[in-house]
C-alpha cells in the first residue's frame, strides 16, 4: 500500500495492491501462522452491531499474536459527548497500534486517517465501502473459479445502500469481470453505471442470471422500503433468488451472499442451503483475508 | 440621500471624518450605476464622495491616497452573510464577521437571521446594530420571516424593518407553506422590501448532506436532487408574480432554477438572485474524499449547473454574487461528513475568485463583476446612496489590484473560523483598501 498503510476502501487500491493482499491471505490461510503482530495492540471501534466482521477481525488478530480491544459505541452514545475524532485521539493515547472502525457514517474511516498517525482500517463505513468483504468475496471466487477475468457477475438487491456492492463492483471490475447490477429503481439507481467502467443495470432478473458464473446477492431491508413504492412481497416475487431462476446462470454458478441472509426475501431457503452456495466459505476465507489486511498495515506481511 | 433610519446604521457615525479630505487618486474608477468606466480622481469629504473629476483637476486635500494602477469601486455589499452572534460567538462574532468584510473588500453586509436566538424581533435587530456589537462595515440584518423560523407565524414586518431590517428571510429554513409565503411576500411588498428565499423542498432532502449524482453515489452519500431547488423557486416566482411581491432567490445553484428566474423575468415577474463564489468555481466532485469543507448547503452542484451559472452571470440573469460567508468552528468541521454542519467561510476569497473564474478566465469585464459585487446588491435590498460613487453618495470605496497575486492562507483569515476549501490557493486581485463612510476600515 502506498502512502497512507490504511484500508480504507478498494477504489484507492490498484490491482497489483490487492492481488498482493490476495496472495498473503492465501498463505495465511494454511495451518498455523507466524504470530507476527505479537505485542501489537489493535483496537476494534465499532459504532454498529456486528458479528461475522467484528469476530473475524478479532480471530485474525488474535491469531497472529495481537491483543485486540472491543470498543463498542452505539449512536446514542456518540450523541452525548465526544466526537469521533477525540475518540480516536484517545484510543491512540492509549495505546492503539491500529485501529478497525465500523461506522454507519460514510467516510468516517477517513477522517480518522486523516488526523491519526496509526493505520486505520475500513470494517465497513455507511454506505460507502467494505474493503474486507470484497477481498474475501475475491479471494472465494478465485478459490472456485481460479480468475476473475471475463467472468460474468449478477449482482442482484438493494445496491444503493450497501457498502458491500460498492466495495465488490470496484474490485471485480478492476480485475476484468463484466457486471450486471440488477433490482428495482430505488435500490438500483441509473447513476450506479457511472461507479465502475462497463457496468450495465437491468430492471429483469431473467437478463441478469442469465449466463451468470457469479451471483452475488445483497440483503433486503424491508425498513428500506419506507417511502418508496416498493413493497416487500413484490420485491420477492420479482427478484428472490429461486431455484429456477438459478437456472438460468451456468449450471457451475456460485451463490454469494455477505451475509446477515434474510431466507424469504431475496434469496430462497432451497437455494440458500444449494451446494452452489458458497455463503459460509466467504464467512471462512474472511479470517485468512484479514488476517493479511492486519499483517499488511502494520507492516509485518 | 434619505435619512430613512435602514441606512444609516449607528456605527458608522458621520462625524468620524468630519471636515477631512481624501483624494483617491489615479485610478480607474468603476462605478457602474454612475455609468463611469475610466481614470477619475475621487474626493472623500464628511464620510461622503464630494467630487469626482478628472485626474489632476481636484486640489488641496488634507490626504491623498495613490491609486495609480488600481480599481476604485463603489463598496462591495454582501447580500448573504452569517455574523453569528447573538449566541455562536464560537464561529464568529459581528467583529470579527466584519473584519473579515473589510479584508474582503465588503463595505456592508446583510445578516441572517440564523443566529441564537433567531433574529425574529425588533430587540434583536436592533443589538446587531448596536456599536457595542464592534462592526467595522456596515451591517444591515435581515430579519426572520416567522418566528423562529418554524415556518408558522410572520414576524411583525413593519416593526423590524423599522429598526433596520433590510429584507425577510427564512434563511436555511425554507418557507415551504405556499400560503404563508404568499402573505409574506404580500407584507414585504407593502413595504417595499424583497423575500429572500433559501430555496429547498426540505421534505426532498433530508438526509442528504450533498447533490444528487455519481459523486454522492460514489461515496454512499444520500443527495440532495436539484428538483428540490428548482421547484421552490418556480413556485415562489408564481407567488410573487401573484402578490407583485420582489422575490430574492438566495444562492441559486440549479441550472434549472436560473432558467426559472429567466423566464421570470421575461415575464415582468420581480426576482432577482445570488449566486455564490463556490458554486461558480467548485463542482460537486471536488467534495473528494469528505473534505467537510466543501460541505455546504446548497451543495457544490454538478459541472453542467456550474456552466449554466457561468453563463448567468455573463448574460445578466444573475444579479450578484454573495458569498453565503458561513463560519463553523474547527471541532465540528473535523467530523463525519454527515454531521457535520453545512457552509464555508468566504468574504475574503469573494473578489480573487470572481475576477479569477468570471474575468481571466471567462472575460467577463471587470464593470461587470463590479456590478455583481457592488451596484446590484445595493439596490436589491435598496441602500440608498450606496452601490456608487457619484457624487453626494456616501464615501464606501473598496480599492483593489486586479492584477496582484497572491496566496490565501486560511490561518491569518480575520474571521474567527478556520472552513474554507480555498486555503493556499494562489489568487489573482487582490484588495488595497476597504473605506467606510470615509474612514479607512482595511488596508492590505
Amino acid at each position: 500500500m502506498k502512502a497512507s498503510p490504511s484500508l480504507l476502501g478498494i477504489e484507492p487500491l490498484d490491482a497489483r495492491q490487492i492481488t498482493s493482499l490476495l496472495r498473503s491471505a492465501r498463505r495465511m490461510a494454511r495451518g498455523r501462522p507466524r504470530p507476527v503482530l505479537r505485542g501489537r495492540h489493535i483496537v476494534l471501534l465499532f459504532y454498529e452491531a456486528s458479528t461475522r466482521t467484528r469476530v473475524s477481525f478479532e480471530l485474525a488478530a488474535q491469531s497472529l499474536g495481537a491483543t485486540t480491544y472491543l470498543v463498542h459505541a452505539t449512536a446514542s452514545s456518540i450523541e452525548k459527548g465526544e466526537t469521533l475524532l477525540d475518540t480516536g485521539r484517545t484510543l491512540r493515547a492509549i495505546g492503539a497500534d491500529a485501529i478497525v472502525i465500523r461506522h454507519p457514517s460514510s467516510g468516517a474511516p477517513h477522517l480518522l486517517a486523516k488526523h491519526l498517525d496509526i493505520p486505520i482500517i475500513n470494517a465497513g463505513d455507511g454506505m460507502h465501502e467494505h474493503p474486507s468483504q470484497a477481498l474475501l468475496d475475491a479471494y472465494t471466487i478465485l478459490e472456485r473459479k481460479k480468475r476473475i477475468e471475463g467472468l460474468r457477475v449478477a449482482v442482484v438487491g438493494d445496491i444503493f445502500h450497501s457498502r458491500v456492492a460498492r466495495s465488490d463492483i470496484h474490485l471485480l471490475s478492476r480485475f476484468g469481470a463484466r457486471l450486471t447490477l440488477c433490482g428495482p429503481p430505488d435500490l438500483v439507481p441509473d447513476v450506479a453505471v457511472t461507479l465502475a467502467p462497463g457496468l450495465r443495470v437491468t430492471r429483469s432478473i431473467t437478463e441478469a442470471l442469465t449466463g451468470a458464473d457469479i451471483v452475488m446477492l445483497l440483503r433486503v431491508q424491508k425498513e428500506r422500503f419506507a417511502g418508496t413504492e416498493l413493497r416487500p412481497e413484490s420485491y420477492a416475487a420479482e427478484y428472490q433468488l429461486t431455484p429456477e431462476r438459478l437456472r438460468l446462470a451456468k449450471r457451475d454458478a456460485i451463490v454469494m451472499h455477505p451475509g446477515p441472509m434474510i431466507r424469504g426475501m431475496e434469496v430462497d431457503d432451497a437455494v440458500a442451503d444449494s451446494t452452489q452456495a458458497v455463503i459460509l466459505d466467504q464467512v471462512r476465507n474472511g479470517v485468512a483475508v484479514r488476517r493479511a489486511i492486519l499483517a499488511h498495515v502494520l507492516g509485518a506481511a | 440621500m434619505s435619512a430613512q433610519k435602514n441606512n444609516s446604521p449607528r456605527m458608522n457615525a458621520d462625524d468620524r471624518g468630519s471636515s477631512h479630505s481624501v483624494l483617491i487618486r489615479g485610478g480607474r474608477l468603476i462605478d457602474p450605476a454612475a455609468g463611469v468606466d475610466g481614470e477619475r480622481d475621487v474626493l472623500l469629504r464628511d464620510g461622503r464622495v464630494a467630487e469626482v473629476a478628472a485626474p489632476g483637476t481636484l486640489k488641496d486635500p488634507d490626504e491623498v491616497f495613490d491609486a495609480r494602477g488600481l480599481i476604485v469601486a463603489p463598496g462591495f455589499v454582501d447580500l448573504h452573510v452569517h455574523l453569528r452572534e447573538p449566541g455562536q460567538f464560537h464561529k464568529e462574532t459581528i467583529a470579527t464577521g466584519t473584519a473579515a468584510a473589510a479584508a474582503g473588500g465588503f463595505t456592508s453586509v446583510c445578516a441572517m437571521p440564523n443566529t441564537n436566538p433567531v433574529n425574529d424581533l425588533p430587540a434583536i435587530t436592533r443589538w446587531m446594530r448596536q456599536p457595542e456589537r464592534g462592526a467595522i462595515v456596515n451591517v444591515f440584518p435581515i430579519a426572520a420571516a416567522t418566528f423562529g423560523s418554524a415556518g408558522e407565524r410572520l414576524t411583525d414586518f413593519a416593526a423590524l424593518r423599522q429598526e433596520g431590517a433590510v429584507a425577510f428571510t427564512d434563511d436555511g429554513k425554507p418557507v415551504l407553506d405556499p400560503q404563508l409565503m404568499r402573505e409574506a411576500l404580500r407584507q414585504a411588498a407593502a413595504l417595499g422590501v424583497p423575500i429572500v428565499q433559501h430555496a429547498e423542498d426540505t421534505r426532498m432532502t433530508a438526509g442528504c448532506h450533498m447533490h444528487a449524482g455519481p459523486t454522492s453515489f460514489r461515496l454512499g452519500l444520500r443527495g440532495m436532487r436539484f428538483e428540490a431547488e428548482s421547484g421552490i423557486v418556480e413556485r415562489d416566482i408564481d407567488l410573487a408574480r401573484e402578490t407583485k411581491a420582489h422575490l430574492h432567490v438566495a444562492h441559486l445553484s440549479t441550472a434549472a432554477a436560473l432558467d426559472a428566474v429567466r423566464r421570470a423575468r421575461s415575464l415582468g415577474v420581480r426576482v432577482t438572485c445570488e449566486v455564490a463564489p463556490h458554486h461558480f468555481t467548485l463542482t460537486d466532485t471536488d467534495v473528494g474524499e469528505y473534505d467537510t469543507n466543501r460541505k455546504m448547503n446548497p451543495p457544490l452542484r454538478s459541472s453542467a449547473d456550474r456552466d449554466a451559472l457561468l453563463a448567468g452571470l455573463a448574460d445578466g440573469t444573475v444579479d450578484a454574487i454573495a458569498t453565503d460567508h458561513a463560519p463553523h468552528a474547527a471541532f465540528e468541521k473535523n467530523a463525519e461528513f454527515d454531521r457535520a454542519p453545512f457552509g464555508i467561510i468566504g468574504l475574503e476569497t469573494a473578489l480573487p475568485l470572481a475576477i479569477g473564474e468570471l474575468h481571466l478566465k471567462r472575460r467577463l469585464p471587470l464593470t461587470r463583476i463590479v456590478e455583481l459585487l457592488s451596484s446590484n446588491p445595493a439596490r436589491i435590498v435598496e441602500l440608498t446612496g450606496r452601490g456608487t460613487l457619484a457624487p453626494g453618495s456616501i464615501a464606501d470605496v473598496t480599492i483593489f489590484d486586479p492584477k496582484k497575486k497572491w496566496a490565501y492562507d486560511v490561518a491569518r483569515s480575520r474571521s474567527k473560523s478556520r472552513n474554507s476549501p480555498f486555503d493556499g490557493w494562489k489568487m489573482t486581485g487582490q484588495v488595497v483598501m476597504t473605506v467606510v463612510s470615509g474612514k479607512v476600515v482595511f488596508r492590505g
